[in-house]
């Protein structure tokens, strides 16, 4: 026995000096030959960093990877220009990251959550000659840094749209009496307005700006509507999020907006729906066709690839990368998803008419003629750029901004001042729920 | 009769507790472990990912030791889940099953990084970061001490209630964290425009004095188990409370006595954590470190040096899998299965140790 076990032992020993002698030359001959094909089939050599807080299974990070790799072959780079770290949290391990980054060579690194952003000025201090972007931030022009920069897409827009969709239906669901006060009473108010509801992942600015968006276009359509918003304080809580659907819907919502980054919302609204309740989604981020193919319209959604391209593009070329990058329909940053089946007659036509609009700047989304806060219109929205540290309770300036004017031309202008959304008025005819979902 | 006695059958294998095992054995049958494993794994990697498995273990082996940065990442990681271990190796040596780590962890750090924020402008820094370690290690002492006094009184069963206290330290930080951020989408670093509370950088990297500290509590926890009074009061209790009570030990104490002192070093790991590595508190500070610190404590026997060993095994896992993710895009849980099968065979190998199987027809010539 202990013969056997010896040879045994000793074979799986050779085995294994065998395997550890190569290992060494085994993977620097992979690296090298990597290196190679990186020179022959790409047309450059930066390098790339990417530092995203999930991976190819959660759909917010997925739409920047695709984003990311669409850039690669719309500018004839290939995946060996890149180096991805998934599932960095919003703490020291986003620096980590970062330094990694920087130390494997990459040029340019890109960091995908809001809650990377303090991390990432720390390591644009560090290393001056790497440029570093925080997507969804929104102190990069304060900082005086020229390697720190921000960026978002006017999303609203897309939102605004996908509003005009909801707004589609909500007419042809009143025009063929399908939704009356006989059929569906307390989706009506007491004024008779109808009743829609929008799940937000927490009660600040970018969310605000989305579900005003969201409700300004469902109003183009549809003027007597009120919208109930509640909060979920996650950004991606599927449980949540269909518990904040199944409770609006309870009160009587016919339409269920969202921006939270699951598919719990448009889930729990096509099960209401298919119980019998007049009941439809707009989604977020993703096609919700395949969660909710009876209840889901349509998604607004980003389309990442058109930043990376251009941000790559000018680090490539040794430009500088816009400090405040943020655009819209007119350059093809947003759109809304595959209209679904269940969608009005006539949708496809609207929403071409109103995005060819949006495109040639002929209709403003927050135009002060549509909207009122506190019944007055509202001709001046001072916006305080600074960026506060609220921690001791008091509000502590950490990178001084200027107060600028955002009300221009008789249309709020959001995202002009700086990338991140900043509309944060609370316009008539929406509710906040003061508790979020249980 | 004799004939009946022969043919009582005999089974092919039969598992025999060991008395003990040399050194040189112990070592070998670890060895054996590690290669099975990654023989394993190379068939996972090679059939699942289609990859060649020599070269993800080269940069497995690069997740920890490509770069000297990433090394001394590393000793960071390591001496942060070490803590932890250090912390709960007294309440497990006492069989007191305090699966509330991350809890205390966690409330220690956010009595730091309350400390640092309403404190940071009005102390100077050296009372500062004395204010912060008192109230670290207070806020966890006083998390493993609501247990261990329930159980002392009521004899409570202390696996749950230490569990129940990790949520009620999450749902805190969570809240405390949702008011401490105020207008802003999340609460970033602390302090960030004074760095009040932040430990200052040494030899290059913040988180030296983490390492440090993590250094001097292996030697202290180790001469506290092994040599001192109350270690010895602990093995007893472990061993057998009534043993302890005729032996005259007040097993009420003890319990209270090794809970307060295991709570306060996990609160202290937290400080580690705000004021050395993270600079901020989450309901993620953790990390999760209160229980895989249970794995370390117990693989190593309460020995703090093995555990040392165990932690830096463990972290050089993780960090290899996130490389292997990283380098071939490959989805970090594929990353996961093949640190995995390294865990299990390692932990597998401790039956091995503990006994030995017997072939049939082999008699107990080793047995004796």
């Amino acid at each position: 026995m202990k013969k056997v076990l010896g040879i045994l032992m000793a074979a799986v020993m050779a085995f294994s000096l065998a395997a550890c002698g190569s290992t060494g030359s085994e993977s620097t001959g992979t690296t090298s030959e990597a290196g190679q094909t990186a020179e022959a089939a790409s047309t450059s050599d930066i390098k790339i960093g990417a530092i995203l807080v999930g991976d190819e299974t959660e759909g917010y990070s997925a739409a920047h990877i695709n984003g990311i790799k669409e850039a690669l072959s719309n500018l004839g780079l290939t995946e060996d220009n890149v180096i991805w770290k998934y599932k960095v949290a919003e703490d020291s391990a986003c620096m980590d990251a970062a330094e990694d980054l920087v130390g494997q060579g990459c040029d340019i690194i890109f960091a995908n959550s809001y809650g990377h952003q303090t991390y990432m000025v720390e390591a644009a201090e560090k290393y001056p000659d790497v440029t570093f972007v925080s997507m969804t931030g929104d102190f990069a022009a304060l900082t005086g840094l020229d390697n720190f920069k921000n960026a978002f897409t006017k999303v609203y827009e897309s939102r605004y749209v996908s509003g005009v969709v909801a707004g589609m239906k909500l007419k042809e669901l009143v025009e063929s009496g399908e939704l009356t006060t006989e059929t569906q009473p307390d989706s009506f108010d007491a004024d008779g307005n109808i009743k829609i509801g929008y799940v937000g992942a927490y009660n600040y600015a970018e969310v605000v700006s989305g579900y005003t968006a969201f409700f300004l276009g469902v109003r183009s359509v549809m003027p007597n509507v009120v919208m109930e918003v509640m909060y979920t304080n996650s950004w991606f809580d599927i449980d949540k999020e269909g518990a904040a659907a199944e409770a609006l819907i309870a009160n009587g919502c016919v339409i269920i907006g969202q921006h939270a980054d699951s598919t719990g919302a448009p889930a729990a609204t096509e099960k209401m729906l298919n119980s019998g309740r007049i009941c439809y989604s707009i989604g977020y981020n993703i096609d919700m066709l395949d969660t909710a193919p009876n209840a889901a319209l349509t998604s607004a959604t980003n389309v990442w690839s058109v930043y990376y391209t251009e941000a790559i593009q000018a680090a490539m070329n040794g430009e500088e990368v816009p400090v405040d990058w943020a655009k819209g329909y007119e350059d093809g940053a947003v759109a809304i998803t595959a209209l679904g089946s269940s969608c009005a007659e006539g949708t496809a036509e609207k929403v071409a008419e109103v995005e060819a609009a949006l495109k040639d700047g002929s209709l403003q989304v927050f135009d002060t003629s549509n909207f009122t806060v506190g019944g007055e219109t509202v001709t001046s929205a001072p916006i305080d750029l600074t960026f506060y540290d609220y921690s001791t309770g008091s509000p502590v300036a950490l990178y001084q901004g200027e107060t600028k004017e955002a009300i221009t031309d008789g249309y709020f202008s959001e995202s002009t001042l700086r990338s991140a959304p900043y509309f944060a008025l609370r316009i008539d005819g929406i509710t906040e729920d003061a508790e979020p979902v249980a | 009769m004799t004939k009946a006695t022969q043919t009582v059958h005999e089974p092919l294998l039969r598992i025999a507790k060991r008395d003990g095992i040399p050194f040189g054995k112990k070592v070998l049958v670890r060895a054996v472990a590690i290669l099975l494993a990654l023989v394993v794994d190379a068939l996972f990697i090679f059939f699942v990912t289609g990859l060649n498995p020599l070269a993800v273990y080269g940069v497995m082996y690069q997740g920890t030791f490509a770069t000297p940065v990433r090394i001394s990442w590393a000793l960071r990681d390591l001496a942060t889940l070490l803590c932890v271990g250090i912390a709960l190796a007294p309440a497990f040596k006492m069989r007191f099953w305090n699966i509330g780590g991350e809890g205390q962890v966690l409330i220690g750090g956010l009595a730091t990084a309350l400390t640092m924020v309403y404190l940071g402008s009005s102390l100077p820094a050296p009372l500062l970061f004395v204010a912060m370690f008192v109230a670290s290690a207070a806020a966890g002492a006083l998390w493993g001490f609501i247990p261990a006094w329930f159980k002392s009184r009521w004899n409570t069963n202390e696996t749950l209630f230490t569990l129940m206290m990790n949520y009620v330290a999450t749902s805190i930080v969570a809240c405390m964290t949702n008011i401490m951020r105020g207008q802003a989408s999340s609460l970033g670093t602390l302090n960030k425009a004074t760095k009040a509370g932040w430990f200052p950088v040494l030899f290059g990297q913040r988180y030296t004095i983490n390492i440090i500290v993590v250094l001097v509590l292996t030697f202290a926890m180790y001469a506290y188990l092994k040599y001192s009074k109350h270690g010895y009061e602990i093995a007893v209790v472990g061993e057998s409370e009534n043993t302890a009570r005729y032996a005259g030990i007040n097993v009420r104490r003890v319990m209270i006595r090794t809970m307060i002192i295991s709570g306060a070093i996990c609160g202290l790991c937290g400080f580690l954590i705000v004021a050395g590595k993270d600079q901020t508190i989450s309901t993620t500070s953790a990390g999760g470190r209160g229980f895989t610190a249970i794995i370390v404590a117990w693989l190593a026997k309460f020995n703090t040096f093995y555990m040392a060993l165990i932690s830096f095994l463990l972290v050089f896992l993780e960090r290899g899998a996130s490389e292997i993710a990283s380098a071939y895009s490959l989805n970090e849980y594929a990353a996961d299965i093949i640190t995995g099968v390294i865990l299990f065979f390692i932990l597998g190998s401790e039956f091995f140790i503990n006994y030995r199987v017997v072939l049939r027809g082999e008699t107990h010539k080793e047995g004796k």
